[in-house]
């Protein structure tokens, strides 16, 4: 059997119709004076899920985490948290805690207190306070750091500090807010891996708040891609990066190549698409396949599913030829910008297996671009 | 020449304590060692430069702490002392009691009105602080402004005595000293980062809670230098109870200024001047002590 991407997960409980959902977002609407941050939003989150909210700024989707920790209330709509409505419960009686974008560790205590701070108000003893605290301080490797203040720390210490403050709690939730962004990019790629650990190891459903969407697929089990305040698509990585919805899906997850046309020849489980760029497009597409004949469609294709070569390919679809434009060596693939005749340019990209290349391609060069049919994907959208 | 600049600079601030605020203290401090004497000026010893250094140090040798004795030994100014000390304790308390709601609100305010609000903190510097006290007489008199209002609506049926009581002192001082506290609780509410505040909620603390051991305690800066800026002008206050506080409010500023002009005792009015000064200088270094401890801390 076929399956998308390279993953293959055996945790899908939004597929299983018994399972209930944990949180449920049900017609949510949050309007901040004429300003709609969340328009009629429907959503279902299962437990222990790693959830994604992806999104640019102002989508909406910080609102959402805070709607979920109780600082925002719903203009109207409600949201459920296993099974129970959350609607007038203040953030401190909500079993749910958060870890903030800022990290807003209490400048005037040290990291014990400061993770202590929660158990203390949940009025449990003391000497227990010290054990939880011991042992969530060994998990985040920061135990000599204990009696430090916030401003004595690193910004990658901090942002620990405020994870474990976050779950020393247990909650039912973890809501995180941006948690990466204040990290540089290699201490970010680190803390992905041991967030998700961290995850597993304690058995929490956490929801995220990223506009970082390298951290949404690495991380999670499902993204919800926003955009104005609604949900454009939910999926896992694989199915939001290989079959999109839309382009605003496709454009906002990685890169994309999108070619617009005309419907032109549609049979069962394939289409053929005139291009803009004069030359014909062979896609398949599935079942749910709605467009006719004369309808605007677009294919939409990622750089590294295109075969770059001198030579034309014995083909008479899915073939173009064009001028290199550009050329981005990565190190472990190299990025061809390719300037069609048309004028339209195309983005493919090569693995760089072998460390030496006969004959490599210039500037200038004229080479074919080719794909296979389920290469792309025909965006109705 | 950058450093020669940069020693003008500093020394700059120096020359001008050391002209207007070390000399004239030491002009009082050798005036509080003398003996009053009918003559002008009315103390003795005299310094006669030009007698030279022999006349110098049998003047220093005539030096008396007879005026800290008496001072210190009669209960008029003990009273005093003690009465200023407690007119200052609850003003400060009256003042943070209404001046941090004010700097909360401020501070909680959009962020397009805070500069108006704080204009409105200000304006009445605008007006002279004397002319601001002499206003509070013309209300609180019997039959000043407030009690016309109160009788007109039917409140009262006899004039309120506020005027010339210790109530009237407790208005002024609040009144005038109001933009000392609200300020720099303010200045450090307003850079008060509001998910700390959020952060304590999500963590279990009701709203109240979340006041108390957050906003509160980091308002502590700005809260203990709101205390000190109005209780240290505060006990030494002569114009609002000699105004507004009559003749039975008795503060160490009235009693001061009557052993100057009333009674022309220069060493007894310097003596009270440096006792006040010594009670003044513990809450000074307290407070200093408080800053440095506050920058060291970075916030």
């Amino acid at each position: 059997m076929k399956s998308l991407g390279s993953t293959r997960r055996s945790f899908t409980p939004w597929l299983d119709k018994e399972t209930k959902p944990y949180i449920s977002f049900q017609n949510v609407t949050k309007k901040f004076g004429d300003f709609v941050a969340v328009d009629n939003l429907t959503l279902n989150i299962y437990e222990r899920e790693f959830y994604s909210l992806l999104g640019p700024s102002g989508c909406g989707k910080t609102t959402l985490l805070r709607m979920l920790a109780g600082f925002e209330e719903p203009t109207s709509g409600e949201i459920f948290l296993d099974g129970v409505s959350l609607k007038g419960v203040p953030p401190h009686k909500r079993p749910v805690n958060m870890m903030f974008q800022s990290y807003a560790l209490f400048p005037h205590m040290s990291v014990r207190d400061n993770i202590g701070f929660g158990l203390k108000q949940a009025g449990i003893a003391k000497a227990q306070i010290t054990e939880r605290v011991d042992a969530i301080l060994k998990l985040v490797k920061l135990e000599e750091f204990a009696k430090r203040k916030p401003d004595q720390l690193s910004g990658g210490q901090r942002q620990r500090v405020a994870l474990a403050r976050s779950v020393v709690l247990r909650p039912k939730l973890l809501l995180l807010d941006e948690p990466l962004g204040a990290l540089d990019k290699k201490l970010r790629e680190e803390t992905q891996f041991e967030l998700m650990d961290l995850q597993h190891e304690l058995g929490l459903t956490f929801m995220i708040v990223t506009h970082d969407q390298e951290e949404a697929m690495t991380m999670s089990d499902r993204i919800a891609v926003m955009d104005k305040g609604t949900v454009i698509q939910t999926g896992t990585p694989a199915e939001i990066y290989e079959a999109p919805n839309s382009r605003y899906v496709a454009d906002f997850i990685g890169t994309v190549n999108t070619l617009e046309g005309k419907v032109k020849e549609k049979a069962a489980g394939k289409v053929k698409i005139v291009g803009k760029d004069g030359f014909t497009i062979e896609a398949a597409t599935t079942d749910q396949f709605a467009l006719n004949t004369d309808d605007t469609a677009w294919f939409s294709i990622r750089p590294e599913k295109i075969k770059v070569s001198r030579s034309k390919p014995d083909k008479q679809t899915n073939a173009v030829e064009g001028e290199v434009w550009d050329i981005g060596y990565l190190g472990d693939m190299t990025l061809f910008n390719v300037m069609l005749d048309s004028g339209t340019i195309m983005r493919a990209s090569v693995l760089n297996a072998k460390r030496t290349v006969d004959d490599p391609i210039g500037y200038e060069d004229r080479i074919w671009l080719s794909f296979e049919p389920d290469a792309g994907i025909v965006l109705e959208r | 020449m950058g450093n020669f600049f940069k020693r003008v600079t500093i020394g700059l601030p120096y020359l001008w304590l050391c002209l207007l605020f070390l000399l004239p203290f030491l002009i009082v401090l050798r005036v509080s060692f003398s003996e009053p004497v009918l003559a002008m000026p009315p103390f003795a010893p005299q310094f006669d430069l030009s007698e030279g250094w022999q006349a110098f140090t049998d003047a220093v040798s005539r030096f008396t702490l007879y005026n800290f004795q008496f001072v210190l030994e009669d209960s008029l100014y003990t009273n005093a002392y003690l009465s200023s000390l407690r007119i200052a304790l609850i003003s400060t308390f009256l003042t943070l009691v209404i001046g941090f709601p004010l700097a909360y609100g401020m501070s909680r305010a959009p962020m397009t009105i805070r500069p108006m609000l704080l204009m409105l903190v200000i304006l009445p510097f605008w007006t002279s602080f004397l002319i601001r006290v002499y206003a509070w007489i013309g209300i609180l008199k019997p039959e000043g402004l407030m009690n016309q209002f109160l009788m007109g609506a039917g409140i009262i049926s006899t004039p309120l005595r506020i005027y010339n009581t210790e109530i009237a002192v407790y208005i002024g001082i609040v009144y005038s000293y109001l933009p000392f506290m609200v300020l720099p609780i303010y200045a450090t509410l307003e850079k008060m980062d509001y998910s700390y505040v959020e952060a304590a909620r999500d963590l279990g603390c009701s709203a109240l809670g979340a006041f108390w051991k957050i906003t509160a305690r980091l308002a502590l800066p700005g809260v203990l230098a709101g205390c000190f800026l109005v209780f240290i002008p505060a006990i030494g206050e002569f114009v609002i109870p000699e105004l507004l506080g009559g003749s039975r409010t008795l503060m160490i500023g009235k009693t001061l200024w009557s052993e100057f002009f009333n009674n022309r005792d220069w060493p007894v009015a310097s003596t009270v001047a440096i006792i006040l000064l010594a009670i003044l200088v513990v809450p000074i270094v307290l407070f200093q002590n408080a800053q440095a401890r506050a920058a060291e801390a970075g916030r």
